[in-house]
């Protein structure tokens, strides 16, 4: 009986233990010291706060400290050596690169998703319908089969990868009515389409809940698959940035990013692998 | 004259690092804003509309919006604000009096960002109900919540100035029949208005200088505001919008626009303040 509830006991560690599941992939980090800094683009924020556990806790000698800011922020610290490794949502611009010495790591897919509140109606819209919302041309859901009410514009600020993703591929460059509430993260504009009936606004399609509802875009709802097979064509890669090569931490960091173990992370956090 | 002790050398060190760290910041900022001053884009960045995508930079909207924002929350906060040191002075029954003045402290101790999270979820859906149409993000949303945010603050001011009314005036308006609410209106109120102008003028600095309260609640729309019920942008949620963007941008260097105008408004403020002040440390 007690040896059956040792082993019971075991399998349960083994099952919830990050430790165990990740020790082959985390080999690297054995003997490792020092602290890690990453800054830069909200939608990566997930992913690098799962592996940072991971990494800690199987080596404490290792502090991993992560924060947000956007991709200009990432991108900008990385180049002025502030942070070890700068996370961006856009391919840095050549000028970047060459201004900094940037090297990139893509490491996962991310679409960006457009969001409405739940119970909303409207649930498809067309490329040219989205345009014309976003232009401040469509100004009511009633022109869209929804209820005879004024549509909130949701917004990101300028330096926003989530944002330069959606107008580029989502707008096709189209404008945005300058009457647009701007907020400032993937989980603020959860929040901000979660609380309002008639808002419409775009966010990381991981970031997706139950909280808002997504609006299929010329027919293809965003999700996982969709982004995946190149249906839906909101998308972009998910970056991390070092100064010159990545070497160290930085380096053992962006190797456990891109193991099965890493991609799992990715995935899980409702991204898409690279691998 | 006399030698000064090493305190008070070390006091006036103090002090003369501190008014040299503030000129500091102000030639800082001149240099980094040179290039548009040089060129006379200053000028242009703070009378034009902010339309990045067609080249044109200005801050008009958010200097519009700034004011606006900070001088309601002022009008809102100044009878909460008068009302609740008038309590705390002489209308609460004296039991009641210190254990308000604590709670007013506390609020001035609460992080900007929890009254802001709050609204989001609390304030915002009301005033879009109320509103009827738009998001509930609007000037006025961030104008409420200024006001409870910036009250402690004015009421510290004004119960200071109340109190400091001479207890033989208090006395003889008393031999005289005065009621509590007449001894308020009639002397109380007379005597501290020097520490009630400078009362506001410190909240409406704080308004003015507060970030997060507009960036979370006045919809950040960077459009000149039509009304307190339309969206709009501060100048210091437009430093927090575009700090991330390029250094060498334009976008960038309206920071510095904003910078010195938010600088050269504060240091206005405070030239009225001390036009105030000397008045209430009178005997």
């Amino acid at each position: 009986m007690k040896s059956s509830f040792l082993a019971a006991a075991l399998g349960c560690m083994l099952l919830f233990s990050p430790i165990g599941a990740n020790a082959g992939a985390l080999d690297g980090f054995a003997g490792a010291k020092g602290t890690l800094k990453i800054a830069g683009g909200t939608a990566h924020i997930p992913v690098m706060k799962e592996a940072a556990q991971a990494i800690m806790s199987t080596n404490p000698d290792v502090q991993v400290t992560i924060a947000g800011g956007g991709t200009g922020v990432g991108i900008k610290q990385a180049g002025e050596g502030l942070v070890d490794i700068g996370n961006a949502g856009r391919k840095p611009t050549d000028e970047e690169v060459s201004r900094y010495g940037l090297h990139m790591v893509q490491w996962a897919i991310d679409g960006v998703a457009v969001v409405v509140h739940p119970g909303n109606t409207v649930k498809a819209l067309s490329g040219e319908q989205l345009r014309d919302i976003y232009a401040g041309k469509i100004v009511n859901w009633k022109e869209l089969g929804g209820s005879d009410k004024g549509i909130n514009l949701y917004d990101r600020d300028e330096t926003s990868g989530t944002r330069e993703v959606f107008l580029k591929n989502g707008l096709k460059d189209g404008a945005v009515a300058k009457t647009a509430n701007v907020v400032v993260s993937n989980g603020a504009m959860k929040t901000a389409v979660a609380g309002d009936p008639y808002g419409i606004g775009y966010v990381s399609v991981g970031h997706i809940d139950a909280t808002v509802g997504p609006v299929a875009l010329d027919g293809i709802v965003p999700s996982i698959a969709t982004v995946k097979d190149g249906s839906y064509k909101v998308a972009r890669g998910l970056y991390s940035l070092t100064k010159g090569p990545a070497n160290g931490l930085a380096k053992l960091f962006l190797d456990y990013l891109l193991t099965p173990d890493g991609q799992k992370i990715a995935t899980d956090k409702g991204f898409i692998s690279v691998l | 004259m006399s030698r000064l002790s090493p305190a008070e050398r070390a006091l006036q060190l103090t002090t003369v690092c501190c008014g040299l760290l503030v000129a500091a910041m102000l030639a800082l900022m001149l240099v980094l804003a040179w290039p548009l001053l040089h060129s006379g884009q200053l000028l242009s960045l703070i009378g034009g509309d902010w339309q990045p995508a067609a080249g044109r930079y200005g801050i008009a909207p958010m200097l519009v919006a700034s004011l606006l924002l900070a001088m309601v929350a002022v009008l809102l906060a100044v009878p909460l604000s008068l009302g609740t040191a008038f309590a705390a002075v002489a209308l609460a029954p004296p039991l009641l009096r210190s254990p308000l003045m604590l709670g007013v402290r506390l609020m001035s101790g609460i992080p900007t960002v929890i009254y802001g999270f709050a609204a989001v979820f609390a304030l915002v859906p009301l005033m879009r109900q109320w509103i009827g149409s738009g998001s509930g993000f609007t000037l006025l949303t961030a104008a409420l919540v200024l006001a409870v945010l910036i009250a402690p603050t004015m009421i510290v001011f004004f119960v200071g100035g109340l109190r400091a009314v001479p207890q033989s005036y208090s006395l003889a308006a008393d031999a005289l029949g005065c009621r509590p609410v007449d001894k308020l209106l009639y002397l109380l109120l007379p005597q501290a208005a020097p520490a009630i102008a400078a009362g506001i003028v410190m909240g409406l600095g704080r308004a003015l200088g507060d970030t997060m309260i507009g960036l979370m609640l006045a919809g950040n729309s960077a459009i000149m505001p039509e009304s307190m019920l339309s969206t709009g942008r501060t100048l210091t949620s437009h430093i927090a919008l575009v700090i991330a963007a390029d250094f060498s941008s334009m976008e960038f260097k309206s920071i510095f626009a904003c910078g010195i105008v938010l600088y050269l408004l504060t240091a206005a403020l405070v030239a009225i303040l001390r036009r105030a002040l000397p008045a209430t440390a009178r005997p």
